[in-house]
Formats: structure tokens, sequence, C-alpha cells
């Protein structure tokens, strides 16, 4: 369904990304992994357009998707949705418009102008701001929401896309635990319940063990690791990210353990 | 969310839509009603008439660039000529936008809720800016013209004083879409006021004063070449001679209009050039 082949980016003189080849069939959740500058978000902008690659094919159904301009590329962009680390709505306008303007491909200039929707987009809009739970916030300002509402509405807006492919950059790196969790709960239930394909960059290996079918591991622009979550020991982590032996995960883990007995205890005591 | 309370949520979208465009369309009628009427009255009060003027707009620019191509072996000598009331205009016009920014400076931080040292005169240093602002530069030209005489200074003051009214508008805004938080961090160290805003505002906001600044430079050296017209010097003077003097003499003027424009063309490609410099660096 997705065939990455050689798909390369170079700023300046250094490669952003370089050479990177896989393929993924059928509806998948598939997280990257790496450190800052790995080259992920770069690989994420190319897949949707937004960053031109230098050179390398992205065949979609044998089509190349890095070879598309203008309307083509459009179009393309309107199936494979973004969600960005941060939200990218529009603040100053209310929560449904943001969620139409997920349609904005197949919308004429004059229409968007008088911001005309028909009844049916708005209804479907706020069946989808139903179903991940935030209807209630409908005629707010985007702005006026919190971090994990506004990336709500951020997926929402994909969604009313209608696209095959979803892509997350970052999606739970402004987020607070509580937050991050149900955003990535309503990811995966996307994924599972629509069968669409799932790409997010994350930073956190536990986020990525959890939810995700298949981990890619990016380190200085190259795929350094591609297999299965399970696959993802603490050895793999430290050539991912090259760090030594002192790197240990759980001393930045994002997780909220599930051993509570401790954490009871020292409660108790503070709360006596 | 249960049925009926989405059922809610639509209607109350639905009806919020509705009220939005009923809103919308008013809006465009009374605008448009408005420019059709504004555009009778101002057919009706002209001494010709719009459609009948309309085909001899381009009448003088045509005679001057006719004569001008005649006389194209003249161009160069007239503005030899021409050049000292250049570099007057260009001095009257670079010395009052420099006092003009920095007075228009001064009363945008006494303008600006959050930053100024006396909340409370925050009104008053926006009324003041107004009136700077309001009077134009034309006639406080003539007033002092009358009072101190023709020439430079007149000129100066004239647009210093509706520059720093303009400016302390346009920096005042720059102001409010500050980030405040490097200034709590400066106030968190226990920097007093003009500390926190020399290091905490004027960075973030100085490329954007740049650049305000160059624009109005470039509608100061257009203004004060007005101001000659009225006696105050510089390449002003030289044009209303040139074009009160009419044909026979367009190539004068013809002169004046290109090396006004060369200048105008070469503020707008140097302070590109220094916003440039300003907001990515210098280049390596």
């Amino acid at each position: 369904m997705l065939d990455v082949r050689e798909v390369t980016k170079i700023f300046g003189r250094k490669a952003a990304v370089d050479r990177v080849s896989f393929r993924i069939d059928g509806p998948a959740f598939v997280g990257i992994i790496g450190r800052s500058g790995a080259g992920k978000s770069t690989l994420l902008r190319m897949m949707n357009g937004l960053t031109p690659a230098t050179s390398g094919k992205i065949l979609v159904e044998d089509r190349d998707i890095l070879a598309l301009r203008g309307t083509d590329a459009r179009a393309w962009q309107s199936d494979c949705a973004m969600i960005f680390q941060q939200f990218n709505l529009v603040p100053r306008m209310d929560v449904v418009s943001n969620v139409l303007h997920g349609i904005l491909n197949r919308r004429s200039t004059i229409l968007t102008l008088f911001n005309l929707w028909s009844r049916a987009d708005i209804l479907r809009a706020l069946a989808i701001l139903d179903r991940l739970g935030i209807a209630e916030q409908a005629p707010k300002r985007a702005e006026a929401l919190s971090g994990g509402q506004q990336q709500r509405v951020a997926i929402a807006r994909a969604l009313m896309q209608n696209p095959r492919i979803i892509l997350a950059d970052e999606p739970i790196a402004s987020l607070d635990p509580m937050n991050a969790q149900i955003v990535m709960d309503t990811l995966k239930r996307i994924n599972v319940e629509d069968g669409r394909m799932v790409i997010a960059n994350l930073h956190t290996l536990d986020t990525a063990r959890r939810y995700c079918d298949r981990v890619i591991g990016m380190r200085d622009g190259r795929v350094v690791f591609d297999g299965l979550p399970s696959q993802l020991t603490t050895g793999v982590a430290r050539d991912i990210y090259g760090a030594d032996a002192s790197f240990n995960e759980a001393a930045t883990s994002t997780a909220i353990p599930a051993d509570h007995a401790a954490d009871a205890r020292y409660a108790a005591t503070m709360l006596a | 969310m249960s049925a009926p309370a989405l059922a809610h949520v639509q209607t109350e979208y639905l009806a919020l839509t509705r009220r939005r465009r009923i809103y919308g369309g008013l809006l465009l009628v009374v605008f448009v009603a408005m420019f059709i009427s504004g555009f009778r009255i101002a057919d009706s009060r002209n001494a010709g008439s719009f459609w009948q003027g309309l085909h001899q707009i381009g009448d003088f620019p045509a005679d001057l660039i006719r004569e001008a191509v005649e006389k194209a072996a003249n161009l160069p000598g007239h503005m030899i000529r021409a050049f000292p009331a250049l570099v007057e205009t260009l001095n009257i016009a670079l010395v009052a936008t420099l006092l003009g920014c920095i007075l228009g400076l001064l009363l945008s931080l006494a303008a600006t809720r959050g930053l100024a040292y006396w909340p409370r005169l925050v009104p008053v240093a926006r009324r003041v800016s107004d009136v700077f602002r309001a009077i134009p530069e034309i006639v406080i030209a003539l007033v002092l013209i009358f009072v101190l005489g023709g020439g430079p200074v007149p000129a100066v003051i004239a647009i210093a004083i509706h520059t720093a009214g303009a400016m302390g508008k346009l920096f005042s805004e720059v102001n409010e879409n500050v980030d405040l938080k490097p200034v709590e961090g400066l106030a968190s160290v226990g920097a007093n006021w003009s500390q926190r805003m020399w290091l905490g505002v004027i960075p973030q906001v100085a490329p954007n004063y740049m650049s305000y600044s160059l624009l109005r430079l470039e509608i100061n050296i257009r203004a004060s070449a007005i101001l000659g017209f009225v006696g105050a010097g510089g390449i002003g003077y030289e044009l209303r001679n040139a074009m009160t003097f009419g044909q026979g003499k367009f190539d004068q003027a013809a002169a004046i209009f290109l090396l006004l424009f060369a200048t105008i063309v070469l503020v707008d490609q140097l302070s590109a050039s220094l916003r440039h410099r300003l907001t990515h660096g210098a280049p390596a």
C-alpha cells in the first residue's frame, strides 16, 4: 500500500533523511522513533508533500506521490492527513470550522471566502467531534481549548478528510500523560475501527511499545531498526538513540507505573 | 454524548451558523449600498463628470513622457542639476524619520498596556499620538514656515511630528504582540523597568521597528518632496517650477520623477537587505 524507496532529503550539505526504504502493507499502526534531528519529521513531511524530497520515490498503488505537482499534489494531501505537535489549528476560528477545513480540497475558494458550508458537512463534523468526545466544545474558538482537546480537534479535522493514511508528527509531545493517553487511544481506535494506516513519530519508547504494530528506528537520517515492538529491547534503544550504558529509559518515562502499592502508602501519609 | 444532547448541540450550532450568515449578508448589503451611494455623491460633487473625464486621465503622463522621450538627451543634465536638491530632500526625510521614530518609540512604550511604566497614563499617550497623527504635515509646515520662514527646519519638525504619531501607533501595536515570557524572566531576576524593556522587549521588536521605520523613511522622502511645493526647499521646489512652467519644461519634471523613483527603489532595496540581516543574521 505504501512503498518508500530510497527517499533522501538534503539540507545544504547534510542529509536529513538518507536513502530511507520501507514498505507498509495494509492498515498498520507504525511508530517511528529516534532522537531529535534524526529525520523523523522530515520523512513525514515528505510523505504529505509539505517538504519536497531531494530524490527517491514513495509509491502508493503504483503512483509516485513525490512526483505529483499542483492540483494532483493537493488531492494527495487531502488523502493523507497530517497531525502536528503544536496542533496547527486556526486559533481564532471555532472548533467546527476547524474540523470543516478538512474538506477544503474539495471546495471552491469563493465558498470558503464566505464561510458557507452545507448542512450535511456541518452535521458530519459534529458527528466526528462527538465520536472523539468533544462535541460540547463545538462553538468555542480553538484557542480557548486545552492542548489535549485541541489535538482531538486536529484529529477530527484529519478524519473529516476521510484519509487512507494519517501521519502524526509527535502528536503527544506537548501533552500531559493523561491527555497523551486519550490522544493515542483515539489514534489507535481510528486505526482499528476505520482501518486507516497511522504513522506516528514518537519520542517515548513505552508509547511505541504499547500502541504500535511495528516500530521503525531512525538515527542520523537512516533506518537502523525495523521490527516488532517486542524486539525493542533497551540495547536496541541504546543503538537507536546513540546512547551509552548510562541510558535509562525509566528516568524520563511518562508512563504511569502499574504498581501503585508504594505510591498509595506515600499518598496516604501525605494525605493523613 | 447521549443522542438528545448531541441533537441539542447540532441545532444550536446550525442556528449559530444561520445567524452568522444573516449578519454577514446584511453587512455585505450595507457595504455595497454605501459604496454605490458614496461613489454617486463623489461623482455629483465633482466639477466635471468622472465618466467624461476618465479618458483624459492619461493625458498629462502621456505629454510628459512624450516630451521626455523627445528631449532624452537633456535628462542626465537635468538630473545632475537637481541632485543637490535631492540631497536636501533626503536629509530632511532622514533627520525627520530619526527624530520621529525616537519620539514614537517612547510614545509607544508609554501607550502599551502591560508594558507602560505608568499604566494610568496609557490613554494620555495614545491621545497624544492620535493628535500628532491627525494634523497633516503640510498644515504644520505652513504654520512653521509662516513663523520661522522657509527652509528645511520647518519641514523637519512637521514631518517628525507626524512620524512620531504614526510610529507611536504602529510600534505600540507591535508591542502588544510581544511575547511577555522574556519580560517575566527578567522581572524574576529583579531587573528594573528600563532593563526589562531594553533586554526583553527591544530585541523582539527590533526587526519590526526597523522595517516600519524604513517604510516610514520612504513615505517621508515623498512627504519632504511635497513640502518643497510650499516653500520648504529641496526637490519639491524644483518639481513645482518644472511643472508650473508647463509644456517645454516637462523633460525637467520627468528627470525629477526619475530621480525620485530611483531613490525610492534604492531605499527599498537597502531596507530589504537590512531587514533580512536583522531577522536572519549576517551572511556567514
